[in-house]
């Protein structure tokens, strides 16, 4: 009992060093180079649970490899890529032109899609009409031929690529878009819809289809006659869809180049289809 | 004065010891908080030098990806949503407090509190998660689109009603019993008593327990991100969206780069400075106490 008594002193003591030693090896985890079997890829939150899954196969195919991925946004993962932070980006939209100068491997595709409540009658929309309800100049179900009823306009927030395609393919202006709601990430955009028989949103092909088959009351639109499916994402008919892209600084070399043709090769099209994107055909 | 009040009366070494690292932990958890005010600081140091602070408040609307950075409209929100659920909260959690105290049979008194702790330690995210799948349709089946400025009052309501009351609940427990015997003997009914001598008694503690809960909701965001409709404005009736400063944060951190990202700790410096100013008001009030608490 006395040597106990002699060391309580210490233990407030012994548990503030015990406090360094846990937290001190984070301040030098995020400085952490890639070394030799080991690649850091970053970017795309879109595409980060695909390369997980192909990380994963890849790690056991290449032992000795570790393929660390992180989300952030195409914008950071193209960045880093150029910062040097990262050996391959994921970029879930095409280059814009000053990004030229990298290097990109298409994965896969995916499409974007126009999301109704399942009790909304509307079974299609003309890309104008489209644009006049996100504009506000159309604001009741009524104008386009539905319930009267107000729309609820969905959109996602500033920075996502989904909000960065959908401008870009309306040539719609950020400015210009009256929404109602603004989300962050693809589910709960579908939840936002599924919840409320008046709105109008759009999310991942994919993810809706899923969504939609397992129950949840939303369907999807088809564009300028063409139905929103995999389908046609893959045969590249649909027009709202985007290319998934690994990006590096230069033409890739080593892992990385092994990584890359890995994951363009057909033993990751069954981890492309999981996850609702849509394989390239080689 | 931490360092230095030799506050102890004890000589043994082991006092000494203890009492010294005591000293060190309270520094460091003090330091934290500089260090953190710090990093805002030099994070959002590119906004305030390259944008400059006054065009946060000029701007044309909040589009960082064309460098237009207003803000005022997110300030507003936060605080419509958080002074919105003190008006809800702040009655209905001293009410319940007295009820519990003073007129729920003891057995149903501590149920009822138990079951208020419970609500305390529900996560804000399914507080959030049960918003945007309850909630946010039954507005939107009202008054569209939903996604609202009430919604976010309502859930906030919810999250601060437990804090709120566990605290005025304990301060009202400790009013002195003499003076409820006291009153009672003059032939004050039970009304009277709770309304002319427990609350202002009690003052201190229902002011902190209401500025506690104000500054949970000026920093909640899952929830408020969830059921808030995060659209930029300034509402103009309670079922207008609205944006927070915090969920502004949440919803373009991870996707923010160079002027956008500083102009995001901006946000959360801005929500820092509303924090501090509520502090303060609840320590100047603290100080306004009517009665003086005999001991």
């Amino acid at each position: 009992m006395a040597a106990l008594t002699f060391l309580r002193p210490f233990l407030s003591l012994s548990l503030l060093v015990g406090f360094l030693c846990l937290f001190g090896p984070f301040g030098v985890w995020p400085l952490a180079q890639a070394q030799e079997g080991n690649l850091v890829i970053t970017g795309s939150s879109t595409m980060a649970p695909l390369l997980l899954e192909i990380g994963k196969r890849f790690e056991t195919r290449h032992p000795g490899t570790r393929i660390d991925v992180q989300t952030g946004g195409s914008s950071r993962g193209i960045a880093d890529v150029v910062n040097g932070l990262a050996d391959i980006g994921m970029a879930s939209r095409t280059l814009n032109p000053q990004e030229k100068h990298l290097h990109g491997a298409v994965v896969a595709r995916d499409g974007i899609g126009m999301i109704l409540h399942t009790s909304n009658p509307i079974q299609e929309l003309t890309n104008p009409q489209i644009v006049d309800i996100y504009t506000g100049r159309i604001r009741n179900w009524q104008q386009v031929g539905g319930h009267d009823a107000p729309i609820t306009v969905v959109n996602k927030a500033q920075g996502r690529s989904t909000l960065e395609l959908f401008v870009q393919y309306f040539k719609l202006s950020n400015r210009d878009i009256q929404a109602h709601v603004v989300i962050g990430d693809n589910e709960q955009g579908i939840k936002t819809v599924a919840g409320n028989p008046n709105a109008i949103g759009y999310v991942s092909i994919g993810t809706a289809q899923y969504d939609a088959s397992h129950g949840i009351p939303i369907h999807l639109l088809p564009l300028q006659h063409i139905p929103a499916s995999v389908e046609t994402v893959r045969a590249g008919t649909f027009p709202l869809s985007r290319p998934l892209t690994l990006i590096t600084k230069s033409s890739p070399t080593g892992l990385t180049k092994t990584f890359i043709h890995f994951a363009q090769s057909p033993e990751v099209h069954d981890l492309i289809l999981q996850q609702y994107f849509v394989p390239l055909q080689n | 004065m931490i360092l230095f009040s030799n506050n102890t009366s004890s000589r043994s070494k082991t006092d000494r010891y203890f009492s010294w690292s005591l000293r060190v932990l309270a520094l460091l958890a003090a330091s934290l908080l500089v260090l953190v005010i710090g990093f805002i600081l030099r994070e959002s140091w590119m906004a305030l030098t390259q944008v400059g602070l006054s065009r946060f408040f000029t701007d044309s609307g909040w589009f960082p990806t064309e460098h237009s950075y207003e803000i005022t409209p997110m300030i507003s929100g936060t605080l419509l949503a958080a002074c919105g659920s003190i008006l809800l909260a702040a009655p209905l959690g001293i009410l319940s407090a007295v009820f519990c105290h003073f007129y729920a049979p003891p057995i149903l008194g501590l149920w009822y509190r138990r079951m208020i702790e419970l609500l305390a330690g529900i996560p804000s995210v399914v507080f959030g998660f049960w918003g945007l799948v309850v909630l946010v349709p039954l507005i939107a089946a009202w008054q569209p689109p939903g996604p609202s400025l009430l919604g976010g009052i309502l859930i906030l309501t919810l999250m601060i009603i437990p804090t709120i009351m566990l605290i005025a609940h304990s301060s009202i427990s400790q009013v002195p019993t003499t003076y409820i015997k006291n009153a009672t003997a003059l032939g004050l009914s039970r009304w009277a008593v709770i309304w002319r001598i427990v609350l202002p008694v009690s003052r201190v503690g229902l002011l902190t327990g209401i500025f506690l809960g104000l500054a949970r909701a000026l920093g909640e965001t899952m929830a408020i991100l969830m059921v808030c409709g995060n659209v930029i404005q300034y509402p103009s009736h309670i079922f207008d969206p609205i944006r927070t400063l915090t969920a502004n944060i949440a919803l373009e951190m991870a996707y923010a780069l160079d002027h956008h990202r500083s102009a995001l700790f901006i946000s959360g410096l801005l929500l820092m400075v509303l924090v501090i100013i509520f502090v303060s008001i609840a320590e100047v009030l603290r100080h306004k106490s009517p009665y003086v608490v005999a001991k």
